[in-house]
């Protein structure tokens, strides 16, 4: 270490960075391995050493120009082709178009003795020879304490393996040196030692019977990097190490909405259905129809023509579309014309990490705008409350950050809570649907509560849920004093409502009647009342005709005696008076 | 060892050149991997020839190479470290790594003195 830091080239900047193409990998070391230095990998057996130097040259070959040289002191060129051959790895193709060499450095202990004093010479000139023939850029040595093994003296390969690293150093390769993992230590013979600027520990843990590879950078001098444990899993396409463990709330909030699939729960939710890119849980007891809302969900996406991507932990395919087809749903049809995928495997079949990688994986392969995880509580088969909780958060944060909407599925049991979703992650999630059995009068009934739904103005009502042979119904369920009916008693209430407002009609309408009655006969008495009151008045003024005529006769009469008697006029004024009082009651009848 | 000329990087050095050249000069042959005119491949050199002559005498070929000008050929036979010294024959093959400065060692591993 000290000669690197008295060369003057690797003084300036900021340390430069080795891509090595493998997925994931850069994106946890941000950039790859440090440029022109060595790398040590460390792992027990089996952990993966191997594959990981044949990718780094192979994928620097391919991808980046930069060919390389694989010094191998465990298995023969032809081994290394054969195995690295199931990851499409043409190992031979490479070696003909000079991308890449192969040696294999084999010693045999019992061959060898020693006398005296010696060096790795002919080590350095076979690996000189080996990068001059095809201008490597890059070098593997493949268990390189295969030579601890092989050769009596410690001594004398702890000092050449200080003036290979040099060597190698001052040559300007980057290389990759693969380690056995010692009893407690990272490497068997203290090779971290020499290797100092970035170690990576590759790790096969077994827990609950189920194995689960992770990568760990230990040291990695002069850069920041993530220092956590990441999965990695290796398939036909090699090494994929997930990057997933960093989270973030970073991610956009579409304002865009989706449907459910089911319009009465649209209707539900402010009438537009869940925000795209949002997080859906739905969780209930056995047989409350989880699945089958996720079906619609699937349907209204595919229908949209948009890319759906199903997990499913319980079924397999042909059980799930046979199943929806039972209730109306066709899903095949989605299947056929490739916007519908599914991914089924057990729970058990891998680790958490490893499931959450091939999530991760699929996701990124179909790119679906939709995904249906069901269930998640599956996960807690293989993992506990606490790492499936870590799990299913990074993945949620991972589905935001693409904006990929999600419904995950939750069995709750029977006896726990309603609101006790048994994974605890409904906090993760922006809406949660409900669906609970009832169980009152002999019958099951399900139930469909919006129990949050951030961001969407939703209602607060619990709605029966039917399953028909059309899919999912949703029926406003009957809530009176008698609690919330469902199914049966549901409609033997409505029943009686109906005879009670019936009963309540024909009151109305007796009642109505009276007063019609009533009307006519206060009518009828005010008729004859006015009758009599016009005899009686009639009468009365005849009188009063009769008397003003009898006060006229005798006023005549009077008259007549004054003339006889000579008196003055003063009597006729009397009269005139009366007889205008006459004309005034008279007037007030008519009106 | 000075007057051993050098230039060459494969060299055959038979025991006693007048003597019997053919048959018994091909019981032993021995292979030595040098990497260049180092004090080390001349001290190796020297002491195989002395083992040689006192040991081997009339039955041994001796081959030099050196893995500078011909790296290619450490493949073949697996050398590592330099120099080293490789019984071809007689079967099986062995091989003896140092200056072979501890002649008994060598010897042994020679199998001309049992173990």
């Amino acid at each position: 270490m000290t000669t690197n830091s008295r060369r003057p080239r690797s003084k300036p900047t900021a340390l430069q960075k080795e891509r090595t193409g493998i997925s994931g990998f850069d994106e946890i070391t941000r950039g790859g391995v440090p440029h022109g230095r060595p790398t040590l990998i460390c792992g027990s057996a089996g952990a993966g050493k191997t594959l990981f130097a044949m990718e780094f040259l192979v994928r620097g070959a391919t991808q980046f120009n930069e060919p390389g040289v694989f010094i191998s002191f465990e298995e023969s060129s032809e081994e290394l082709a054969t195995n690295v051959a199931s990851l499409n790895f043409d190992l031979n193709e490479l070696v003909a178009e000079k991308k890449l060499a192969l040696d294999y450095v084999f010693i045999e202990r019992s061959e060898i003795e020693e006398t005296g004093e010696y060096d790795l010479e002919g080590l350095f000139l076979r690996l000189d020879h080996a990068i001059r023939s095809i201008g490597a850029r890059r070098i593997v040595l493949d268990t390189l304490e295969a030579l601890f093994s092989a050769l009596p003296n410690e001594a004398i390969i702890r000092a050449e393996l200080r003036r290979l690293f040099r060597w190698l150093k001052e040559k300007d390769l980057t290389a990759v040196i693969t380690c056995e993992r010692g009893n407690g230590t990272l490497t068997r013979y203290g090779l971290e030692e020499y290797v100092a600027d970035c170690v990576i520990l590759l790790d096969n843990r077994v827990e609950n019977q189920i194995s689960t590879r992770r990568m760990r950078i230990v040291k990695y001098r002069g850069t920041s990097h993530g220092t956590n444990e990441y999965p990695f899993f290796i398939d036909e396409r090699g090494f994929s190490v997930l990057p997933i463990t960093s989270l973030g709330l970073f991610h956009k909030a579409p304002t865009e909405r989706i449907s459910s699939g089911v319009s009465r729960l649209d209707t539900m939710l402010s009438g537009e259905g869940f925000y795209r890119g949002s997080s859906i849980l739905v969780s209930g007891t056995a047989g409350t129809g989880k699945s089958t809302l996720a079906a619609h969900f699937v349907e209204a996406a595919c229908s949209r023509g948009e890319r759906t991507l199903y997990f499913a932990f319980e079924e397999s395919q042909d059980q799930i579309i046979r199943n929806m087809r039972a209730v109306g749903i066709d899903l095949e049809r989605f299947v056929k014309r490739g916007l519908l995928k599914f991914h089924n495997s057990r729970p058990s079949a891998f680790g958490l990490e490893v499931h959450l990688a091939m999530i991760h994986k699929a996701i990124t392969d179909v790119q679906p705008s939709v995904v249906v995880v069901d269930p998640i509580t599956n996960f807690l088969a293989v993992g506990d409350t606490i790492e499936t909780k870590a799990m299913l958060t990074r993945l949620i944060d991972f589905l935001k950050t693409n904006q990929i909407t999600a419904m995950f599925t939750s069995l709750t049991s029977a006896q726990s809570e309603i609101e006790d979703s048994e994974v605890g992650v409904s906090s993760l999630m922006d809406a949660w649907l409900l669906v609970k059995s009832i169980e009152a009068n002999g019958e099951r009934n399900r139930g469909l509560y919006v129990l949050k739904a951030r961001g969407i103005a939703h209602s607060n009502q619990v709605r029966e849920f039917i399953l028909t042979d059309h899919g999912i119904e949703l029926i406003d369920a009957y809530i009176g004093s008698d609690g919330v009916l469902m199914g049966s008693a549901r409609s033997g209430q409505i029943a009686r409502e109906r005879a009670a407002e019936l009963d309540r009609q024909l009151v109305t309408a007796h009642k109505q009647r009276e007063l019609r009655r009533k009307q006519e006969l206060y009518e009828a008495q005010l008729a004859a009342l006015k009758g009599q009151y016009e005899t009686e008045r009639d009468a009365i003024l005849r009188d009063l005709d009769e008397e003003k005529k009898r006060i006229e006769v005798i006023a005549v009469q009077r008259s007549e005696i004054a003339r006889l008697r000579q008196a003055d006029n003063s009597g006729n004024n009397n009269v005139k008076i009366q007889d205008n009082g006459a004309k005034k009651a008279r007037k007030g009848t008519v009106r | 060892m000075k007057s051993t000329p050098r230039k060459p990087s494969r060299r055959a050095t038979n025991g006693h050149s007048p003597q019997g050249n053919d048959g018994e000069s091909n019981r032993w042959n021995l292979r030595l991997y040098v990497a260049g005119q180092t004090p080390r491949s001349l001290t190796a050199f020297k002491n195989l020839k002395d083992i040689c002559e006192e040991y081997l005498k009339g039955q041994y070929h001796i081959e030099v190479i050196d893995l500078m000008e011909n790296p290619t050929l450490a493949r073949g036979d697996q050398i590592l470290a330099i120099p080293t010294l490789v019984r071809k024959l007689p079967q099986p093959i062995r091989k003896i790594i140092g200056d072979l400065s501890n002649t008994e060692r060598v010897l042994v591993g020679l199998d001309i003195q049992p173990r």
